[in-house]
């Protein structure tokens, strides 16, 4: 029997760890203890999986420290009966069985520290087969034919990119890894590098290989420790076992691989910025053309992919082009991966072949929203992206079908927004990000981002003008057209998309300073209640600004010229009297 | 930037600054580890990274500001980093956020004058399943109320005014 924790960084973050450690006290003999990567199922960690041999016997979830004694028991007697009341609901299991496990094929299967499991579960096989019986075009060849795209969200085909390179002239050339994954609410490159980080290094190899680079660089996020922790590890079991180095496997191809921390700029994710910061520099986009596959790295040419489109890459060399082809729709192949997250049920990291649509991820997968509660909108894509109404859920999930809603397909991150979130909130927290982001460099984007911030703020304070609407779109598309990088030129998409699908939620705020979700605190209204109120004087105490008036056991009043919406009687009031409007 | 007296010393990153010597392109990985040495970086290492390096003091705060990660004030004894990512947003950092600074007394950015906490909003530490949340040194505390905050905080002052 084994023990296996899922130790990824959600799992961790839930007490992953103290629960591997509790257990390891109490371990009986002959029971293995192992941990495995993120399993994908966010919402029920701390996951333990007991296993007889290589047979999921049970899953268990939110587990605590405490309950270690009783498992290890369990497992002793070969009687989990008696840790029932840990079993997962055998009916969240469609979580992972509605979905396509390509990328993520091995995350929460296997012990991302140990290369021999990755090897066991046809490891570096890939790599292999492309040394000894592909050259580099045939491999540029199978990628071709599968399809494959960009995944960092661009969508750009992945061979085009690796045959520039590969053609270009020069002999000295650099394969890059983007796994500087900015995206708030986005963390899938994080999950395959923790929980399966030789995907990712056996994908670089063979595009290293296919392209005639003898320098690959990871660029990662220097906020993920443990990824980078478990990347150098294997890289360093990589060395050792001969699939990284000179003469790798015998054969004339030599290519070496090392890390680089990123410093904290969601602009470093365009690979021009990538680059220069990689130089050491300020992270600033150069001007394209020339592009990297040209003039990248140093200026030498460079072929740049993120962690998801390399992870792919020895699946595709393996199995054949033509079998990820298979999945997917006429025109977008194979899966991707989506971070999903916010008001679901049940929130994680998922694969999907394309073509699926949007409501069969959010409510097949994540069983829809949590509380009962009506779905407002998905916001796909960060920063770059936008918000598709409830009323386009059956969109399909590719390329083409996502942009044409006016958001992107983007990174993978996926928000789940449900009826308390204001849209116009949600559009000024996206500018406020880029306005922070935003590297300076050229005018547009350093300075209309400001100003879509600041008119955004006011409309969420109540202090919009009708004409707001028309500045807002004539500065968002200012900024589309001018902006030198990605960042600039998709900085505007939250608020145009929100214009286009919410526009009653703008002119609530702007015409009748309301908040139809009451979310903006500057637009609300406390009242109390005078059924419930008791007299008891604690919001008038508490009150900052003395805008409550009231005796003792008499019914208190807000003066609402005084209030400044803190909310503090709201959360003193022990009788649920003050309503907030 | 102006040379101040000489309160930190100087020869801690000695090691870092020969293993870097001569490799193009180090800059920034210079400065990450001379934060981790100091705990951020002040002026005169900054100085001290641009003489070795051969790199215009210019250049090298010009860098330095630009990320994140750098940090040019001593930080407290805790660093709680809120996210604000959009799994957060969503689910409630703005109530979060209002806890800290409420029963801390500090803003993005600030360190309590007892020298015990800073904060520091963040765009996302990644766990959004667990969000709201917020990471205080290496531990992640999430599905947060603002009372749970409070709470904690109020932990953590207990355990130091026993130390």
């Amino acid at each position: 029997m084994k023990i296996i924790v899922g130790e990824g960084s959600c799992g961790i973050a839930a007490g992953a760890g103290k629960v591997y450690s509790a257990i390891k006290e109490v371990l009986p003999e002959g029971v293995k203890l192992g941990i495995t990567g993120c399993i994908g199922m966010c919402w029920l960690e701390p996951i333990v999986d007991i296993y007889d041999g290589e047979n999921l016997v049970k899953r268990l979830v939110k587990v605590e420290p405490k309950q270690a004694e009783l498992i290890a028991l369990a497992v002793k007697n070969n009687d989990i009966k008696t840790i029932e009341s840990l079993f997962i609901d055998e009916k969240d299991m469609e979580f992972l069985e509605k979905q396509t496990r390509i990328a993520l094929r091995n995350c929460g299967l296997i012990d991302p520290e140990n290369i021999d499991e990755y090897i066991k579960n046809g490891g570096y096989e890939a790599l292999k087969k492309s040394l000894f019986n592909l050259n580099a075009d045939s491999v540029i060849e199978q990628i071709k034919i599968s399809g494959l795209a960009g995944r960092g969200g661009a969508g750009f085909p992945t061979w085009f990119k690796w045959n520039a390179a590969k053609i270009s002239e020069g002999d000295e050339k650099f394969l890059i890894c983007n796994a500087d994954e900015g995206d708030p609410g986005a963390f899938m490159d994080r999950a395959v590098i923790e929980s399966d980080p030789h995907s990712l290094i056996e994908g670089m190899l063979i595009a290293s290989y296919a392209i005639g680079a003898k320098e690959a660089i990871v660029y990662i996020r220097a906020e993920y420790p443990l990824a980078i922790l478990r990347l150098k590890k294997a890289i360093k079991q990589a060395e050792e076992k001969g699939f990284i180095g000179d003469n790798i496997l015998g054969t004339d191809f030599s290519c070496h691989m090392r890390i680089k921390a990123g410093a904290g700029a969601f602009v470093c994710g365009e690979e021009t910025a990538l680059i220069e910061s990689l130089e050491g520099s300020r992270g600033m986009p150069r001007l394209k053309p020339p592009f990297p596959a040209q003039s990248g790295y140093w200026h030498k040419p460079s072929n740049i992919n993120n962690v998801e489109t390399f992870a792919n890459v020895p699946w595709i060399i393996s199995e054949g082009g033509d079998k990820y082809a298979a999945l997917g729709t006429e025109k977008d192949k194979g899966t991707k991966v989506f971070a999903l997250t916010g008001k679901t049920n049940r929130g994680g990291l998922i694969e999907v072949p394309m073509g699926k649509t949007l409501r069969e991820v959010i409510f097949d997968i994540g069983a829809g929203i949590r509380d009962d509660k009506d779905i407002k909108a998905i916001q796909l894509g960060g920063p770059s992206g936008g918000c598709i109404p409830s009323n386009l859920l059956d969109t399909v999930i590719d390329y083409k079908s996502l942009s044409d809603t006016g958001a992107i397909m983007g990174s993978g991150g996926m928000v789940v927004m449900d009826e308390d979130t204001c849209m116009v909130n949600m559009a000024k927290f996206f500018l406020d990000f880029t306005t922070k982001e935003s590297c300076g460099k050229c005018t547009h984007c350093r300075i209309g981002t400001k100003r879509i911030y600041e008119i955004l703020d006011r409309i969420t304070k109540g202090e919009g003008k009708t004409e707001d609407i028309d500045t807002l779109k004539e500065l968002c598309y200012a900024v589309k057209d001018g902006a030198l990088c990605g960042l600039g030129q998709t900085a505007p998409n939250p608020v145009l998309t929100t214009l286009i699908y919410f526009i009653d939620e703008y002119e609530a705020h702007i015409n009748e300073k309301r908040c139809p979700a009451g979310e903006c605190t500057a637009l609300r209204k406390y009242e109390i209640d005078i059924e419930k109120c008791t007299g008891c004087t604690l919001c008038a105490r508490k009150c900052p600004t003395n805008a409550i008036d009231g005796e003792v056991k008499q019914i208190h009043t807000i003066n609402q010229d005084l209030c400044i919406k803190c909310g503090e009687c709201y959360d003193v009031c022990r009788f649920d009297a003050v309503k907030v409007r | 930037m102006s040379h101040t007296l000489n309160e930190v010393d100087l020869t801690l990153i000695d090691g870092i600054l020969d293993k870097y010597a001569g490799i193009k392109g180090s800059l920034i990985t210079i400065l990450q580890q001379a934060q981790e040495v100091y705990g951020y970086l002040p002026e005169d290492v900054l100085y001290k990274i641009s003489d070795s390096t051969g790199i215009f003091p210019a250049r090298v705060l010009g860098v330095a500001t630009f990320y994140a990660q750098f940090r040019f004030q001593p930080i407290g004894k805790y660093l709680i980093m809120l996210c604000e990512g959009t799994a957060c947003h969503v689910n409630g950092a703005e109530s979060i956020l209002k806890a800290i600074t409420d029963t801390l007394d500090i803003k993005d950015g600030e360190t309590t004058k007892d020298g015990l906490f800073s904060l520091k909003i963040v765009a996302c530490l990644g766990c959004c399943s667990l969000s709201p949340a917020i990471m205080i040194n290496e531990e992640t505390y999430g599905n947060l109320t603002p009372k749970k905050v409070k709470l904690i905080i109020k932990e953590l002052q207990k355990k130091e005014a026993l130390v």
